[in-house]
């Protein structure tokens, strides 16, 4: 058997080792749930069918991204940065297992772990507060399988982020600007069919909209299933690709530096 | 002491010369997201909860001006159970400079004071578009809660890091209070359910840093219907939290114990 399942489940054992803080963590998402719900419904107020949703579309988005930014890793960053600075990266170019498997695996893990222990606190707290949209089973499948493409498309772009660091030394830096793009991009700050004109048309279609933005409408039913999970894999392939080659050009670069 | 710390860690930062650039560049910048997001709101809607797009924005800039001069001079504090865990707490503990200082410096980027300037342009821009007669009056109140509303933040950061002593895991839930309170006060609070609205009135000051202020400057009611001079409590308020503050670090302090390392 190939050792990347071991690699997933050691990094959900992992990360499910502290519940507790997990779900103090759950609770903030929860608290900002709550604003970020209200400040939406007077939003709603004022245009009741902005960009396509009703106001239960709205709070139901909201709640859902408090429940998946955790999982998506919105914030950033990946355990692979600090191996990289310290060196330890060496120890994992050594394994007979690529870079990028074993770090897809592992950050998978911490994905579905993440998800279990996060996901519920804001969705539950919501759904008494609210009234939210619950999907048809059939959607819950498509949800299910657009939240698994978002973590691919969330992985390699932090993967590259991470992989900077082979360049920069310092990743603070990349890590800001991927930041920004990403909270404004997937739809984390406001739900992306609130942007007017053409930069709406430019947020849907960068690959951070595969985050959050995509598999809430794929919950919504507010977008072609099909479609949209062809957009998601697109970006997903197209990124892991790119982290391939990277991984590739910063094994030389290591090589060159003296390990 | 704290300038000294600061000026050593900035020193520090300044060797990774790209990644200082960007950083501050990125920082300017993602404290700007949430102004983008309300005025792409306001390209949709004329009023939110019957504010216009230059009060939620007069809002917004005290707020954030506020919070992220707390957090650029105290936010650091939120480190302190990672410390603790590690040990380098009881290094802390060993230096002659006070462990508050030591752990607010900690690292000290330039990027963080960055952070302000984008709310401070923004109020300024929007301070002569606010629909009020100026009266050395509002004047005053408007400086005042810029000060009071950053020393209730830094009294909250302090709060906030002082119940890792005891809970180590509360960090995750304390977020909520810190980077909470910064995201809801620059909102009308009357967006929000009027239980909510009592809470951080009462109990977490959060009202006094910005929104009781920002009536007066406004001329508009309180929907919890609090009297006049209220208004005007915010600094009372924030001498308040900070000395609550200051208490609750001393007995956390007294309180600790080394993880034993």
């Amino acid at each position: 058997m190939s050792v990347h399942p071991w690699v997933a489940w050691y990094a959900f054992r992992r990360h499910t080792a502290y519940p507790l803080g997990a779900f103090t963590e759950g609770l903030t998402n929860t608290v900002f749930g709550l604003l970020r719900a209200y400040i939406l419904i007077a939003v709603w107020a004022e245009r009741p069918s902005l960009g396509g949703y009703d106001v239960t579309d709205a709070v139901t988005f909201c709640f859902l991204t408090q429940a998946l930014l955790g999982a998506v890793q919105v914030f950033g960053g990946m355990d692979l940065t600090a191996r990289i600075r310290t060196g330890d990266v060496a120890i994992d170019l050594y394994r007979p297992v690529g870079l990028l498997g074993w770090w897809l695996a592992d950050d998978v893990g911490r994905a579905l772990a993440t998800l279990l222990l996060r996901a519920g606190p804001p969705l539950l707290t919501g759904a008494i507060i609210f009234d939210l949209r619950a999907p048809s089973p059939a959607r819950a499948a498509a949800f299910a399988a657009a939240f698994a493409l978002a973590v691919l498309v969330s992985f390699a772009l932090r993967y590259l982020v991470a992989l900077a660091m082979f360049w920069l030394s310092d990743d603070q830096g990349v890590q800001m600007i991927s930041l920004v793009l990403t909270l404004f991009f997937s739809g984390m700050v406001l739900p992306l069919v609130v942007f007017p004109g053409a930069l709406g048309t430019a947020a849907g279609w960068l690959p951070w909209s595969a985050l959050i933005q995509v598999p809430a409408d794929v919950y919504l039913g507010k977008r072609d299933v099909a479609g949209a999970l062809a957009f998601q894999a697109a970006w997903a392939a197209a990124l892991l690709a790119a982290a391939h080659l990277v991984t590739r050009a910063a094994r030389h670069r290591l090589v060159v530096q003296g390990g | 002491m704290y300038g000294v710390l600061v000026w050593a860690w900035t020193r520090s930062a300044a060797q990774y010369p790209v990644s200082l650039v960007l950083l501050g560049v990125g920082s300017a910048v993602v404290t700007g997201l949430d102004a983008l997001a309300i005025v792409i709101v306001f390209t949709g809607a004329d009023r939110l909860g019957g504010f216009t797009a230059a009060e939620v924005l007069f809002l917004y800039a005290t707020a954030a001006l506020a919070f992220q001069a707390s957090d650029a001079l105290l936010g650091n504090t939120e480190l302190l159970s990672r410390h603790v865990r590690e040990g380098t707490f009881d290094t802390m503990m060993t230096r002659p400079v006070s462990p508050l200082v030591q752990i607010a410096t900690e690292r000290f980027n330039p990027r963080r004071p960055i952070r302000i300037v984008l709310p401070a342009v923004l109020l300024a821009l929007v301070l002569p578009r606010l629909d009020v007669p100026w009266t050395p009056g509002r004047a005053a109140v408007v400086a005042v809660m810029v000060v009071s509303g950053t020393a209730i933040f830094c009294g909250i950061w302090v709060l906030a890091a002082s119940v890792q002593f005891v809970l180590m895991e509360s960090h995750g839930a304390t977020k909520s209070l810190t980077y909470g309170g910064g995201f809801l006060t620059q909102y009308p609070l009357s967006l929000f359910a009027r239980d909510f609205v009592r809470g951080v009135t009462f109990v977490v000051p959060l009202a006094f840093v910005n929104w009781q202020p920002a009536l007066y400057v406004l001329d508009r009611p309180d929907p919890l219907g609090l009297p006049g001079p209220a208004r005007f409590a915010s600094p009372a308020v924030a001498v308040v939290t900070c000395a609550a503050a200051a208490l609750a670090w001393r007995t956390g302090l007294r309180r600790y114990r080394s993880t034993g390392n």
